[in-house]
Parts: structure tokens; sequence; C-alpha cells
């Protein structure tokens, strides 16, 4: 039971952005994938919650097809996606973002629990509950972001970037609490970075990806330890 | 600011069409399309002839709308009351400065022309919607406008009068036939410089806007100003077209240029192609069927005062949908991507 | 002093009838980016269902019940089977930007020859809820009569009702979540589109309100609400589009506007009034009073 791609292949009208990606995540892994800008990665993010459709190719979790799928339907299937950018509603309070997770699933009480849970996990969103949302920080608004998909309450979490734009400090705070909240609550997590060491620290797989197919595939602390690998890939 | 000479070359350049034997070979089409009208002209009966008027003012009415719309991609619907503007203007300065008649057109498209030019300063940083409601807001108001003045005569409205045909036709050349040689003159004329205006830079430069108005303004187009002189240009298009139109019913009043003309107008656009200038003939012909249509299918299902109301405004409204959603580019497109896929295989 | 106090009022009636129109624009706007011209005809439409309603019950209330209903279906109807079908053909070329307002502009024309056709074009009238004669204290009559408060109360009803609906329901979050961002909040797990419908659903219902108020003030024709619909953009505009609050306030200040100047100039400019109001705020904050630096794009 897993996530496990074959063959995908995604383009942007004429253009190829991904060819022929396969790989696959087990239950409760952490997958790193890893590549330079404009690799495709965000398209696979995309392509795997709905947001875009495939040309070719199929991806299944836990044994179900998910490609060409609306994303409100993924979403009561377990797949959340924090989009890249902060995928939070400025215009909306805290309070507010986080409910929206839990909207689809119609109890209140279930939403409100799920609420608790994550403001366990991130305190500074607690204190902010009835602040508007552009008044967060970076590294609020990534929580932020992340709350609201695990008040969905979901099985597999895909991330895209979250390290985006925060400080160096705060990149540090967000993978622990990734790693830490993956481990808490059973979450498989498919995360795409610019930031490769990072990631491959706290990953169990990964996945690197360059100019649209895949090119390696392993254990994140082979990868890491590959010189090769990190010379061409991972920039040192 | 060029010098006066310069923007006369321009001009000349422009109206006149610029590449040499392609304006001859135009002109030449033209003046045979004119001879083969004249001669049809003589040959049908005189609700026909009449409508043939109707078809030429028309066809001056949508090379408006192609003009602003296909070109320069403003979405208005002012131009029925800019053929207000114009049959108001001919008509006032006929009755009351004793000109002859041309002289009544000519300022029909100038005044058009001038209101065009500031309605189209105040749209000119509008887009889509917001032009679209602003000139619609002008079309509804524009009844409660015309009443307001009483020189405009009111509801009533004013006498256009142009005149009875020279004796020299003889005795069988009739009154619709007048109008019918008069509009068609005048279609032809406007028709051609139109044509010449869309071919030259500024039809291409209108093109530029309507697509990319950013990417225009960085290859330096001033975007705003020639988006005014769509405006103006076609105004004044429309006030002419308004001008023959009010000749065809001696006429002008408010209830002749109700929101339903503009609609109609947008849908003959639409329908026969809205970029697309020689398409205007074909709006034309589908304007003056529809209330013949509408007529005909009114009087099969038992002519109640309501269907001869509604009916033509039924039929519009749908044609208008349907060609919206299916053939938005016009009925060419459509038929352009067809042989596309099939030269494909 | 009488006279300003007769204007404010008057003029915060007749606003306040434009605001639920620029409101159901508004509220179309930001679900749909579309300038829903065919608001006109929903509105007719649902007005004529309620006066049929109105007149055989001889209770206007029901009326109105039904001009609501009728324009929630009929609202989401629109979105439903003829909106998708439009952006699903129509997105290339000019057509793009010329489309919609088209297609709007064309629905308003089929769903008034429908009306022509059904009903026919003699005005009709509906008996008002309350009386439109001024209120008279003694001696003195004033134009502000109960059919205004009335209205008043009405529409502010109606609004309490919306607002309560936006800021405290999950339902109005989906549809603020859905107009802000409709990416995110299909990620989020919302139905995007069958949120955008109820939008269209609340805003005809609100345009059948509006319908059946302005119209036991005046004789309903397939017509008599163009100008209606005219007004309501209008104050729609000087709101801004992106705010609902900004609706209705554009909406109040058009009503006292446009009241003072039939009151102190005379009936004629109330419609060159009105335009000009549209120009001058166009021309010099295209934003909108409520704006929030926001480019006006269509």
């Amino acid at each position: 039971m897993s996530l496990v791609v074959s063959n995908l292949s995604v383009s942007h009208g004429a253009i190829s952005a991904l060819r022929g990606i396969d790989f696959s995540v087990e239950v409760g892994q952490l997958a790193a994938v890893i590549g330079a800008n404009g690799a495709g990665k965000t398209t696979l993010l995309r392509t795997l919650s709905g947001l875009k459709d495939a040309i070719s190719g199929n991806a299944t979790w836990k044994d179900r097809e998910i490609l060409g799928k609306r994303p409100d339907e993924l979403v009561r299937r377990g797949i959340s996606h924090v989009s890249e950018g902060k995928s939070v509603i400025p215009e909306l309070s805290v309070k507010e973002n986080l409910i929206l997770g839990g909207i689809w699933r119609g109890k209140k009480s279930d939403t409100a629990e799920a609420i608790n849970e994550v403001v366990e996990l991130f305190p500074r969103l607690g204190e902010r509950m009835s602040q508007s949302a552009n008044t967060l920080s970076g590294g609020e608004r990534q929580m932020l972001a992340i709350g609201r998909a695990l008040v969905s309450r979901p099985k597999l979490l895909l991330l895209d970037e979250p390290s985006l734009g925060l400080a160096p400090i705060v990149i540090e705070q967000i993978f622990q609490t990734i790693d830490q909240l993956r481990h808490r609550l059973g979450l498989t997590v498919l995360l795409v970075e610019q930031n490769a060491m990072s990631a491959l620290e706290i990953a169990d797989i990964g996945v690197i990806i360059n100019l649209g197919e895949v090119v390696a595939t392993g254990p994140a602390n082979e990868l890491i330890n590959d010189p090769a690998l990190r010379a061409a890939y991972l920039g040192y | 600011m060029e010098s006066w000479r310069e923007a006369r070359c321009v001009v000349a350049k422009v109206v006149g069409g610029n590449t040499g034997s392609k304006v001859r070979k135009k002109l030449a089409l033209f003046f045979l399309i004119g001879w083969i009208l004249l001669i049809i002209g003589d040959r049908v009966d005189e609700l026909r002839v009449y409508q043939g008027a109707q078809i030429a003012m028309y066809t001056i009415a949508l090379a408006s709308i192609v003009l602003l719309t296909g070109y320069s991609g403003q979405v208005s619907l002012g131009n029925g009351a800019m053929m207000a503007v114009g049959g108001y203007a001919a008509a006032l300065t006929l009755n009351n400065l004793q000109t002859p008649i041309w002289s009544a057109f000519m300022m029909a498209i100038l005044v058009a022309a001038l209101f065009g030019a500031f309605l189209g300063l105040a749209a000119a940083r509008l887009s889509g919607p917001y032009l679209a409601g602003t000139t619609l807001a002008l079309a509804v108001g524009l009844p409660a406008i015309a009443n307001q003045f009483s020189f405009l005569g009111g509801e009533p409205g004013l006498l256009f009068d142009v005149g009875f045909p020279p004796e020299r036709f003889g005795e069988d050349f009739t009154q619709y036939k007048w109008f019918f040689w008069i509009a068609t003159f005048i279609a032809l004329i406007a028709l051609f410089v139109t044509s010449n205006i869309l071919q030259s830079r500024f039809g291409r430069t209108w093109r530029a806007i309507r697509g990319n108005s950013l990417a225009a303004e960085l290859s330096g187009i001033n975007a705003s100003q020639l988006k005014v002189l769509a405006f103006s240009v076609s105004s004044g298009l429309a006030g002419l077209a308004g001008a023959v139109l009010a000749m065809t019913i001696s006429l002008v009043a408010p209830g002749a240029y109700t929101l339903a003309l503009s609609f109609a107008l947008v849908t003959g656009a639409v329908l026969a192609g809205i970029s697309s200038l020689p398409g205007v003939v074909l709006g034309g012909f589908i304007l003056v069927a529809i209330p013949e249509i509408a007529d005909a299918l009114a009087s099969s299902l038992g002519s109640e005062d309501k269907l001869n109301s509604y009916l033509p405004g039924l039929i519009v409204s749908v044609l208008l949908i349907l060609s919206v959603i299916y053939t938005p580019n016009g009925p060419g497109e459509n038929l352009r991507k067809h042989f596309h896929k099939k030269s494909a295989h | 002093m009488q006279k300003a106090l007769e204007t404010l009022l008057i003029g915060l009636s007749t606003g306040s009838i434009y605001a639920l129109m620029s409101l159901a624009l508004v509220l179309v706007w930001r679900s749909t980016r579309v300038i829903n011209f065919a608001q006109a005809g929903q509105a007719m439409f649902s007005t004529y269902i309620g006066f049929e309603i109105a007149t055989r019950s001889q209770i206007f209330w029901l009326g109105l019940l039904f001009a609501i209903v009728a324009g929630a279906l009929l609202g989401a109807g629109v979105d439903y089977f003829f909106m998708r079908v439009l952006f699903k053909h129509a997105n290339s070329g000019p057509a793009l930007v010329v489309a919609p307002v088209i297609a709007t502009l064309g629905l308003l024309g089929l769903i008034r020859s429908i009306v022509g056709l059904t009903w026919g074009g003699e005005f009709k009238s509906l008996t008002a809820p309350a009386s439109k004669n001024g209120f008279t204290f003694g001696e003195v009559t004033i134009p502000f009569s109960p059919l205004d408060s009335l209205t008043i109360i009405t529409v502010a009803v109606i609004l309490i009702i919306l607002a309560l609906l936006f800021q405290r329901t999950n339902l109005g979050l989906a549809l603020r979540a859905s107009a802000y961002s409709p990416e995110i909040a299909q990620l989020a797990g919302i139905r995007t589109a069958r949120t955008r419908t109820i939008g269209w659903a609340i805003a005809g219902g609100v345009g059948g309100v509006a319908g059946m108020l302005v119209t036991s003030y005046n004789f309903l024709t397939p017509y008599s609400l163009d100008l209606l619909l005219v007004f309501g953009f209008i104050a729609a505009v000087i709101g801004g589009l992106e705010s609902m609050v900004g609706a209705v306030i554009g909406a109040l200040v058009l009503g006292i506007g446009l009241t003072i100047i039939l009151n102190y100039v005379g009936t004629s400019l109330v419609f060159i009034g009105g335009f000009s109001v549209l120009l001058l705020v166009l021309l010099i904050k295209p934003d909108g009073i409520m704006a929030r630096g926001k480019v006006r794009r269509g």
C-alpha cells in the first residue's frame, strides 16, 4: 500500500514537462523530490493532486488510480497538497484558513478537533487565530499552510518547496517540524525541494529529477553520500 | 506632433490605401460591385430595394463594430448611441443650415467622431466588462438624454428629408430607389476607406493592442491614444450609418436607436466574423433577414402583437449566444480550423 | 433642512434597492470574473413570477418569496448550463475577452424575449405592500412613504442575513475562499464549481428581491429593470467591484447623489447625472472608493 508512479508524462501545451517518471514511496516514508528549478517537480505535485492532467502513465495511491481526478476528490481520499508559495489565503483569518481544510468533511466537531491538534503542533498559530493571515511572517504562513492541510487529516502529504523564501533558521525549524509530524501522524510525505541537503537529511528515500526525467532514486543516505550525485545535483 | 503636411500625407495614405496596384485592384473591385448593385437595383421590386438600402446601412454600422471590437478589441454597446448622434447631427444640419445633403452626412461623421473621441478618452483605461457596462449605460440612457433637449425634438424626433430623386432619372425612379442609390454609394465609399484603414499600420497596431496591450506598449505603441483613435473612427462610421438610417425612415427619433439596435449590431458582427470586414455584408443581410423570418414565423404561429415584438429579439439573442459559444471568432475561423485539420493528415 | 432630510431618506431608499443589484453583480464578478448583464433578465423573470403569485394570492410577501426562489434557481441554472459551456468553448483568440460579455448580453436579450413572448409587453402593476403616500405629520407631508421605509428595512434584513452567511457559516467561508483563491480552495477540498453555482444562486435570489421592490414603485415590463441594472452597475463600479461592502456603500452614495440631483436640479438630469458619476469615478478613481490598490482589469 503506497504511492506508485509509473511512466508518467505531463506537458504544458507543446512543451514536455515530465517524461516517463517512475518511482514509488512506501506508506509512512518521506520521499524527497530534488532537482533544479524548472526540473518539473512542481508539475509532478500538481499532477498528483489533480490540478493538472497527465498525457500518459499512471499514479496510484493505495492501489487506486489518482490521475485525472478533481482535487477535491483526492482530498477526500486523504491526499493534501500544500502548493508552492505559502498556500494560504491572506484575506482570511488564521482560524478561517484552518477551518477551510475541514469544510469538505461537513462535521464541525471533527474539524474543531483537528484544528486543536494543529494548534498543539504549531502553538504560534494558536496565538494568532483571529488575526488576518497576511499579518503572519513567512515561517508562520508556511506553518499555517501545512496546518490547513493537516486539518484534512491526510494520509499522503504533498509539500512543494516549504523552505522557499524563508530565513535559514526558520527553514531548520520547518524541516524539523515536518519530520516530527510525519512520524507522529504516520504520514506518507512527498517533499519537493530545491534545498536538497536539508530535504535528504530528513528523508527515507530520494528522487532526483532533471529536465523532466528521473535520473536517480534510492535511499536518502546513499544519495547524500554518493559523490557523483552530489556534484551533479546537490551542488557540492 | 507632426506638422500638418505630414499629417495630411498620412491621412491620405491611410484613407487612400498604401500599395499602388493593390489599391487600384480594390478600387476596380468596388466599382464593379457598385455597377452590379445598380443593375440589380433596377430589376428588383420596391421592398427589396428598400431592404437593399437597409443592408447598406447595416454594413456601415457593422464595419464600425469590426473596427472597434474586432480590431482594437474594445467591446462597446455604444455604437447605437453614436448612430443616433450622427443621425441628429445630419438632421440638424439639413434642417437648420439648408446645406446640400452631402454635407449633412459629413457632419454626421464629424460630430459622431468627436463624440466618439470624447467617449474614447473616458473609456481608454477601461477594458472588458467595464467598457461594456459603461457603453450599456449610454445605450440605455440615450432616450432619456434625447428627450431632454427640446432642440432634439423630444420623443417624436426630427424630420430628415433628403428630398426627391433628381428629375432627370425619370418618373419611374422611386424614392426608395433613390435611398438605395445614396446608401449604396455611401456604403461603398465607407467600406473602401475602412478597408484601407484596417490594412494600414493603424489596423495592424490595433490588432497588436487587442492581442496583448502590455507587449504593444513595450514596443513603443501608445495604446491609449490608439484606442481613442479607434473609438473616434468607429463612431464616425456609426454616425454615418445613423444618418443613412435616418434617411431611410425620413426621421430621427430616440425610438430608432434603441438598445436593441446596439444588440443587433453586436450580433451581426459576431455572426459574420467580428474581425472580418468582408463579413459585414453577410451580417447586413442577416440583420435584414431576421425581421422577415420572424414575421413569417409569427404569422404562421398566429400573429399576436407580442409575437411580432419579441420574436425578432428571440432569434437575434439565440443566434448571438450560439455564435458566441460555437464560433466566437466568426464562422471563418471554424472553417479554417477544419481545413487545417484535414490538411494535417 | 427638511428638504435635506427628505433627500437623504429617499436617497437611502433608492440606494438600498441599487445595493441589492450591485451586490449581486459583485458577487458574481468575484466568483466568476464576469459581469453578468443577464442579471437584469434574471431579476426580470423572477419578478414576473413573483408578480403572478402576488397578484393571485394578494400577498406581496408570498410573491417575494417565489421571486427569490425563482431567481436562485435561474441563477444556478445559468451558471451550470450556460457559463460552464461558454468557458469550455471560448478560450482563445479575441473571443476570450469578448465572449463572456457578449454572451451575458445575449442571455439578457434571450430572457427578455421569452418573458415578452410569455407575458406580453403591457405594463403590469404590482400592488405594493405599503402605501406610497408620504408620511403626514399633522399638516405636513413628506415624500418619504411607508413603502420607502419598508424597502429600507427589507434590504437591511437581507444584507444582515447575507453578512451572517458570509462571515459565520462554512458555506460563506467556502464562497469567500473560492472567490479569493480558487486553487487553494480546491486543494482544501472545496468543490469550487458547485460553490460558484451557489454564489450565482444567491445573486439571482437577491436580484429577484430588487426586482420586486423596484416594481412596487413602478410598472413591470420586459424593459423596466434595465435602468436598475445600469444603476446597479454604476454603484458596483463606485464601490470598486471587489468588495461587497463597497457595493453597498457605492449604491447608497449613488442613491443619495441621484436624489440630490432630482430634488435640487430637476428630473431631467438624473440619468445624465448617473452617467457622469460613472465616468468621473472611472476617470479619477478607477478602483472605486474601496480601492486597495488592485488594478482594474477586465
